[in-house]
């Protein structure tokens, strides 16, 4: 019997016939290199936008909360969607560098150490909301079990501390992570710099790493015991997030399938965001090899899950709502989609449900210049996700007559406008004085890194598949 | 730096080989002769190498185990200290050991104990941060974090005779060979 299938092989994790040593010197390069002209311009964009921020938060604490757009009925706006919506962008680093590692996917290593970034300036971000808004920053210390004026204790009862915890948690957890991976590539770039000043600074944060292989040895259980500490912990992150929600009784808001459905949306934002990133990167440092177009189909058809899975817990809460035959509940989902926020609740839907949908198409989901589109409409998206849950439940719940409508003040806009100051500052740092790819582990999933792709005299052989006759059943 | 120091102790002699094969294969032939101190080196972790080099089990678990087990019995000591005994406060009636909606905090910092276990725990175990080490004299040395593999081994070792060693790693196919010296 004839061979009926073909042997479709896995695409090689870098492209292009590179040794160690030019993955070493594409990724560390551009760290040596002096600073090129365009970074310091973007530098100064971001800079000035973190300014906004700066002046914004500067004003808000001077005159107040009033400064936003919060009154009667809507008390929460601007601030918890962007906390959620930052949050949220954060998972996708977690999930790349923590349960993608567990499921022993290979392709994450091109892009783990970016995706690690992301999500810590992204939790930084995210945090400032809370601290912010709570009026009285002097006594933000209120939230956390230290003693204070009034001998008593923060309410461990409450979600809104669970979030204290859980936030801070994560962004640790994070940090920590992302410090263990880059220990030995700061040993990389200490061992190639020149400068006397950069030596000292590398090689201190190297903490005198030297690739021994004992080290290796803790250092890789220790990297798993993470990835198994982080997944869990990224899951509680935005289900904890979610029950800031869930916990309390407004229509819209009071439901179990929140925790699920708060994750997918999570990593849904964030696979967009570090392909917004990552493909703008990759084209100006020249890392395509590495960053191929086929992590950025991988990446898609992340997109195109999440992102269904999304929309199916958009139809499912109008089940549920139906379903549950509370008059409140109905009503609120009727009211986001015929009510007065109708057009955040469809732009919602099209970006969410609808864009994602045409990575049905291998052809599209390898189009770079589509994807990065895609990626921005799906960031917008799920902005309004936010939008729609926090807005919506708040200004029409149960009494018609307290009914009102929200609108934001120039203050929330800018301070909004202000994170991304703040994380462009941050990430623009990071891509000039961080290795952005993972280069030790990137070298370890290469062919030429494992034993068994060498003959008996040392010699480099590519590995081959032998591909089976198929074996039939019949007779 | 003192260079007029006289007592150039000789730390251990270091071999460079071609690729990860030639790495677990000396690695194999210096273990079963029985040497205890030496150690490989290399730009990323080589499958396997554990086995060839008869690493024991790394620790790094127990520590972990240790420290969740202080965060998960910590946390809910302090939240019951605070919340039953020393502020008891009725939030709408609820009962006062409230364990279910104390387990999100309880969860969290039992995370959080585990991590700072599993970093510091594995830099500990590394005996890192040492920012001066003698193998760090030699120049070769700078590849071992880009695309060297090294052996080295140490002086200190019963079995340390450096001709037997350098003739060891000759036979073995070493591309370069060179003793340190712990200059201090």
């Amino acid at each position: 019997m004839s061979k009926t299938y073909e042997y479709v092989p896995e695409p090689a994790l870098v492209k292009g016939n590179h040794s160690f040593k030019d993955i070493t010197a594409m990724v560390t390069d551009i760290n040596l290199r002096p600073t090129p002209k365009a970074w310091y311009m973007a530098f100064g964009v971001a800079n000035l936008l973190l300014l906004l921020l700066l002046s914004s938060i500067g004003y808000l604490i001077w005159e107040g909360t009033g400064i936003w757009g919060l009154n009667q009925p809507a008390g929460w706006g601007w601030a918890i969607i962007n906390f959620v919506w930052w949050v949220g962008i954060g998972h996708a680093g977690t999930l790349i560098s923590a349960i993608l590692f567990l499921f022993r996917q290979g392709w994450r290593t091109a892009i783990n150490r970016f995706a690690e970034a992301m999500t810590i300036f992204a939790v930084m971000c995210a945090g400032i909301f809370p601290a912010i808004h709570v009026g009285r920053i002097w006594v933000i210390y209120w939230v956390f079990p230290i003693p204070n004026q009034m001998a008593m204790w923060p309410n461990f009862n409450s979600p809104l501390l669970w979030d204290v915890f859980a936030v801070s948690t994560y962004f640790t957890v994070s940090l920590l992570f992302w410090y263990v991976g880059l220990v030995p590539d700061l040993a990389t770039i200490r061992d190639r710099i020149k400068s006397k000043f950069g030596k000292l600074i590398y090689g201190t944060f190297a903490l005198g790493w030297r690739g021994s292989n004992r080290h290796w040895w803790n250092y890789e259980k220790s990297y798993m015991i993470l990835a198994g500490l982080a997944t869990p912990l990224v899951l509680s992150v935005h289900t904890i997030v979610s029950f800031d929600f869930a916990v309390s009784l407004i229509p819209g808001w009071h439901t179990t399938i929140f925790p699920p459905y708060f994750v997918a949306g999570a990593v849904f934002s964030g696979f967009a965001m570090v392909l917004t990133l990552m493909i703008i990167t990759r084209k100006i440092y020249g890392l395509e090899d590495i960053m191929t177009v086929d992590h950025i189909e991988k990446m898609n058809i992340i997109i195109l899950v999440t992102g269904s899975m999304v929309g199916f817990a958009y139809l499912m809460e109008f089940f549920i709502a139906w379903y549950s035959g509370v008059e409140y509940e109905k009503a609120i989902f009727i009211l986001r989609a015929t009510g007065p926020y109708a057009w955040a609740y469809w732009t919602m839907i099209t970006c969410n449900v609808i864009s994602p949908q045409f990575f049905w198409s291998k052809k599209l989901r390898r189009n770079v210049g589509f994807t990065f589109a895609i990626s921005i409409v799906v960031n917008i998206g799920m902005w309004f996700e936010r939008f729609v849950i926090a807005i919506t439940s708040l200004s029409t719940d149960f009494l018609p007559s307290s009914w009102g409508y929200f609108s934001p003040t120039i203050w929330d806009v800018l301070t909004y406008v202000g994170t991304f100051g703040l994380f462009f500052t941050f990430f623009l740092l990071f891509l000039r004085f961080l290795p952005m790819v993972a280069v030790a582990e990137l070298k370890g999933v290469m062919p030429q890194a494992d034993p068994h792709n060498y003959n008996e005299k040392g010699e480099f052989v590519e590995p081959t598949v032998e591909i089976p006759e198929p074996t039939t059943t019949s007779k | 730096m003192n260079t007029e120091s006289s007592d150039k102790k000789i730390y251990g002699v270091l071999a460079e080989f071609r690729n990860p094969k030639d790495l677990i294969d000396v690695s194999k032939t210096i273990s079963g002769q029985g040497f205890k101190y030496f150690d490989t080196f290399s730009p990323f972790p080589i499958h396997g190498i554990d086995k060839a080099m008869k690493l024991p089990k790394s620790k790094l678990g127990w520590i972990v185990g240790g420290h969740g087990l202080l965060g998960l019995t910590g946390s809910f000591a302090m939240i019951y200290f605070m919340m039953v005994y020393d502020y008891p406060l009725n939030i709408s009636g609820k009962t006062l050991l409230n364990i279910p909606a104390w387990i999100p905090v309880m969860f969290e910092l039992t995370v959080l104990l585990s991590a700072f276990g599993a970093v510091f725990g594995m830099f500990f175990l590394n005996g890192l941060p040492k920012l001066n080490h003698p193998l760090f004299n030699s120049e070769n040395f700078k590849k071992a974090t880009d695309d060297g593999f090294f052996v080295c081994i140490e002086s200190e070792d019963p079995q340390f005779d450096e001709e037997n060693v350098e003739k060891l790693f000759k036979d073995a196919g070493a591309v370069q060979i060179e003793s340190i010296y712990d200059e201090s």
